[in-house]
Parts: C-alpha cells; sequence; structure tokens
C-alpha cells in the first residue's frame, strides 16, 4: 500500500485514534481494578455492570470541573504543555504497527536474473503484490521507523517541562527537573538495548523486523533478553510508571508538574502517559515478541480477511497483556529513591546496553550461530549480579561514612535532670 | 536522661547475595504475591446492599430500656444526664404514677431527650446508670433533614427499644430487657 490515499488513510487514523483512546480509558480502570484486587478490594464497581462505564463517567467529569488558570502561572506555556505531551505521545502512533504488515520489496541488484525474469520485471512483479497489501500501520514503509519514535520520544518531555516550569510552583519546577534528568538518562540505555535487534534485522522499519522474525521462526524475545530487560525497564522510566514515576510523586510533590492543572487539560496531561504506555506496549510486541505473529499458527489461516483480523487481534492482545504488566508491576514495585535510579541508568543499564550490543556485533561479524546470543545475554546478566554481589553495592550506591560518636555527651551538651 | 553506650547496638544491614543482587528473583518474588492477592478473596463490604455485622458492644443510637410490664425502665435519677462529658441528655422528672409506685418506683421521667448531634457517643450514660435504663445499640445510620428531627424524645428512643429488640440486635448488657451477663447483679 504504498500509493498514498487520502480516504483510506483518514479511516485509519479515526480508527486508530479511537481505538487507544478508547484503551487509554479503559487502562485507568484496569489500573484500579487491578490495584484494588492486589489490596484484596473490589475497585470501582458502581457505574454500569462491574463498573464497565466508569471511564466515561471519569471523562465525564474531566469535562465538567471548573477549569483554573492560576494568576501567576506562565499563561502561553501553561496552555500550551498540555497540547505537546497530548500531541507527541499521539504523533507515536503514526508508524506502529497494530496489525498484519508486510514489509515493501528490497531492491534487486539488476545483474541478478532468477528463472530467466529480467530483473525489472521481477520487481515491478514484487511491487503489484505488494500495492495488494494492505498494511495495518498509518505511515508503511517508513525506513526510519523506530528513530522517528525515539524522537518524538524526546520530544515529550517537553510536555512536561513546560507543564512544570511554566507552572510557576515549585513542586511543579522539581517535577518537570526531575522528569528531565530522567528522561535524558533513560533514553541512552533505550536506544543502545534495541541497536543489537536494529543490527540483527538490518533494519529500522517495524514491519521489517516483524518480518524478520517470522521468517527465522523465533522471536528476538529468545535471541535479545537481556534487551528486552533493559528496554522495558527504560520504556517504563520514559513513561513516568512506577517505580521511576518520580517526576509525579505525590507523597514527596503533591502532583509534580501537573499540580496547578485542573479539568480537561490534567486529563490530557494524564491521557498522554497512557498513550505513551500503549505506544511502548507495541513496540515491545513488534522489537521483541514478533508482532503479528504466533508460533506460526497465524499463517495455518486461509481466508485472507480472518487471517487479517486474526493478527490484528493477536498483536492487540499482546499490547493489551503488556499494559496489564506494566500495571501488574506499578502495584508490585516500590517506587526509586533519585539516586538509586541515575546509578540503575548511568552504572548498570548503560554498560550493560554496550556489553550486549558488543555480543551482538561480535556474532555477526564472525558469522557465529545466533544460539549463542541469548547465552551471552545471560553470562551478562550473571556476571553483573556476580560482580554486584563482590562490591556490595558499593559503585551502584555508595555509603557514607557513619561517624561513631564517643561514648558520653558531647561536649558542651547537657541534659536536665 | 541520655542513652548509655551499653544499651546501643548498633546493626549492619544484612548483605545481598548474588540472587538478590540480580534483582529481576526479587521481583517476580513480588509479583507472585500480588498476583495471589489479585485472585484471592475480597474483603468490601458492598454497605448499602450488605449490612454490616457490628459488634453487641458497638456505641451508636442510645435506646431507653422498658421493663417488663412495657414501662420505662428510667428511674430518673440525673446519673446518665451528669456523667454525660458532652451535657447533651436532657431529664425532667416526676413522681411516678400510683401503680408504678407500688412496685418501689419512685420517680419517673415526664421528659427525657438525647441531642444525638451534640452526643459523642462515649458510653458514660451507659456506664452511670444504675439501672440499666440507658443503652447504646448497634444502629449506626443515623440520619436527619434537620438538627431538630436529630433531638431524640422518650418516645423516639423507647421506638428504638422496640426496634432493635424485633430485630434481634440487642447490646451485649442487657438482652431484650432482662439484665445480660454484662450487667451487675442488683443488690440484695
Amino acid at each position: 500500500m504504498p500509493l498514498f490515499d487520502p480516504i483510506n488513510t483518514a479511516i485509519v487514523i479515526v480508527a486508530l485514534m479511537a481505538g487507544v483512546l478508547g484503551l487509554c480509558g479503559y487502562l485507568t480502570l484496569s489500573e484500579r481494578k487491578i490495584s484494588a484486587w492486589m489490596q484484596d478490594r473490589l475497585g470501582p464497581n458502581r457505574v454500569g455492570p462491574k463498573g464497565l462505564f466508569q471511564p466515561l463517567a471519569d471523562g465525564g467529569k474531566f469535562f465538567l470541573k471548573e477549569e483554573v488558570v492560576p494568576s501567576h502561572v506562565d499563561r502561553i506555556f501553561y496552555l500550551l504543555a498540555p497540547a505537546v505531551a497530548v500531541g507527541t505521545a499521539l504523533l507515536a502512533l503514526a508508524i506502529v504497527p497494530f496489525g498484519a504488515t508486510t514489509p515493501a520489496p528490497d531492491p534487486i541488484p539488476a545483474r541478478l536474473t532468477a528463472e530467466g525474469i529480467s530483473p525489472l520485471t521481477q520487481f515491478e512483479q514484487q511491487h503489484q503484490a505488494y500495492q495488494q497489501q494492505f498494511n495495518f500501520v498509518l505511515n508503511p514503509g517508513l525506513d526510519i521507523g523506530v528513530l522517528y519514535l525515539f524522537a518524538l520520544g524526546s520530544l515529550a518531555v517537553y510536555g512536561v517541562i513546560l507543564a512544570g516550569w511554566s507552572a510557576n510552583n515549585k513542586y511543579s519546577l522539581l517535577g518537570s527537573l526531575r522528569a528531565s534528568a530522567q528522561i535524558v538518562s533513560y533514553e541512552i540505555p533505550l536506544g543502545l538495548s534495541v541497536l543489537g535487534v536494529f543490527l540483527l534485522v538490518g533494519s529500522l522499519n517495524p514491519e521489517k523486523i516483524i518480518a524478520w522474525q517470522t521468517s527465522h521462526g523465533t522471536w528476538l524475545l529468545l535471541l535479545q533478553p537481556l534487551a528486552l530487560l533493559l528496554f522495558m525497564t527504560s520504556l517504563y522510566a520514559e513513561d513516568n510508571r512506577l517505580p521511576f514515576d518520580l517526576p509525579e510523586a505525590e507523597q514527596e510533590l503533591v502532583g509534580g508538574y501537573h499540580t496547578e492543572y485542573s479539568s480537561l487539560k490534567l486529563g490530557l496531561l494524564l491521557l498522554s502517559e497512557y498513550v505513551h504506555l500503549v505506544t511502548s506496549s507495541f513496540m515491545i510486541a513488534v522489537l521483541f515478541l514478533g508482532g503479528w505473529s504466533l508460533f506460526g499458527l497465524e499463517s495455518l489461516i486461509e481466508n485472507p480477511t480472518v487471517a487479517a483480523v486474526v493478527k490484528l487481534l493477536v498483536l492487540c492482545g499482546k499490547m493489551v497483556a503488556l499494559c496489564v504488566f506494566a500495571q501488574l508491576v506499578r502495584w508490585t514495585i516500590p517506587r526509586f529513591r533519585f539516586d538509586q535510579l541515575m546509578n540503575l541508568a548511568w552504572k548498570v543499564m548503560i554498560p550493560l546496553g554496550l556489553l550486549n550490543l558488543l555480543s551482538v556485533m561480535v556474532v555477526k561479524q564472525l558469522g557465529a550461530s545466533l544460539v549463542l546470543l541469548p547465552l551471552f545475554s545471560g553470562l551478562l546478566f550473571i556476571g553483573v549480579g556476580v560482580l554486584s554481589a563482590r562490591w556490595q553495592g558499593s559503585v551502584t550506591n555508595p555509603k557514607r561514612k557513619v561517624a561513631k560518636l564517643p561514648p558520653g555527651l558531647p561536649p558542651g551538651v547537657t541534659y536536665a535532670s | 536522661m541520655p542513652i548509655a553506650e551499653s544499651e546501643i547496638k548498633w546493626i549492619e544491614e544484612p548483605r545481598l547475595g548474588l540472587w538478590e543482587q540480580l534483582y529481576v528473583p526479587a521481583l517476580i518474588d513480588g509479583l507472585k504475591t500480588t498476583v495471589g492477592h489479585l485472585f484471592s478473596r475480597k474483603v468490601t463490604e458492598q454497605y448499602p446492599e450488605e449490612e454490616p455485622k457490628l459488634p453487641p458492644n458497638y456505641r451508636g443510637v442510645h435506646r431507653l430500656n422498658r421493663d417488663e410490664k412495657g414501662r420505662v425502665k428510667c428511674v430518673a435519677c440525673y446519673m446518665c444526664a451528669t456523667a454525660c462529658p458532652a451535657h447533651c441528655i436532657d431529664i425532667v422528672a416526676a413522681p411516678a404514677p400510683a401503680d408504678w409506685q407500688r412496685d418501689g418506683r419512685e420517680k419517673y421521667p415526664e421528659t427525657f431527650v438525647i441531642d444525638e448531634l451534640r452526643c459523642i457517643y462515649c458510653g458514660m450514660c451507659e456506664e452511670a446508670c444504675p439501672v440499666d435504663a440507658i443503652e447504646l445499640t448497634t444502629l449506626y445510620d443515623l440520619t436527619g433533614l434537620s438538627r431538630e428531627e436529630m433531638v431524640f424524645d422518650k418516645e423516639k428512643l423507647l421506638s428504638v427499644f422496640d426496634q432493635t429488640t424485633a430485630a434481634g440486635t440487642d447490646p451485649i448488657r442487657t438482652r431484650s430487657g432482662r439484665l445480660g451477663p454484662a450487667s451487675e447483679p442488683p443488690p440484695e
């Protein structure tokens, strides 16, 4: 589907936006339900059957709340921030595959002839076959693919920084400062961890990455488990999800960067985080969990329409499962301290990501079997554990010296008798 | 008084081994706990549909007990009004009717009013009462549309007795007007 068809594209945009925004509403419900169930409670169950209309009530409430713009804010940026946050979050959906995809055919060297067909006709045949396919991507065949996603991910921090800075409030400013430091730090392991995937596949295009996984009959999860761990951890940090939600740590910062926001502007800021969660879950599913493939079962279906629906459901199911997993993690792990957060990124994840990349390079260069890759991952993982057990965390968590006072009263101190 | 050096115990945090330093096993351990709770029995009570079962010594709305003949048990001694820290009990005493006098009752409350909004539900009136006439019941959903409505007079308080006795939710001190095991035996 390389030809641009405005009507088709418009339909896909509307469907994708509606789907993602609806899902975000229900993610808020599932977040509350999961936290309730984990604490042996029932969770919201009053609006509609089993509380299923709760997101509608919440959304309606955001619309009807009084919209307060405090007098001390920088008005332009204050109003701009939620738009930037939601805009960048939604723009990132443009390259995310959400169903069956077919990568564009590779260029054919002119001197190669296969079975008497001239390269030109072969190329044209491939392209005609390609144009018959419908790609479940907003912008198919974009070769910079994941790079675009990372670029927008870095832009997304502008929403948070603008919100915090323009609010002219210490808590907001602290929240946005934390967010910027955190996102700048976690961009590096985020990019490093998937570089190995790009080296293996040889493309940044998500459709090609899925095709590589289906043609090799394996998910990259099995070849790059360590990269998945690093990628997932940095994504949680990028999305400000617990255990990395320091920018909005409510126990310390009231509401963090959205302290001064109310009504629908607050709703937009909260929404953008859920859109990020959906996008990153899609990316984990595409990069590491084989996209729409399900152990080759999906290729058994003959009918192309049914097959397309099944592939759509498989990929979306993986995405929803990853979102739910993120929520399980959120209600399981307590928040990191800020120095722990920074130490984890700079002293653990970046070196690990580099070494993981190195192992992929070595395997590719020597042409060794891909089976070595998970072995390297495991070795690196255990090795880091052994090192940190040996050093007792003195590198990642340096301790200050505790000065023991001599026994007795310090000079000049008297106690009332 | 400063703490003596000999009483101070210096504790070092336990050293983490390889298993703990790997972090992921600990994470999976935590997930096992939380996911286990996902499917465990819930403790939520669905309030308006499900009424909570309160212990019989709960301190809710007051009631005025009746004796065996259905008369108000109170002897208008003012002990409860004296004991009340919130001064919410107002009693007007009068000589008891003649047939009551034959049972040894000299006084009875002509009016007995409790301001339920002023009450702090401490239960001191119940403790002070020499004849177990006033008691706190397990009724807790006390609402009203005006302040006047929340001032309970004698009839209202007696009706609380009828209501709780009929519902079988008598407080622990007395059971259906008779003395319960927690009350003192009457003087010989």
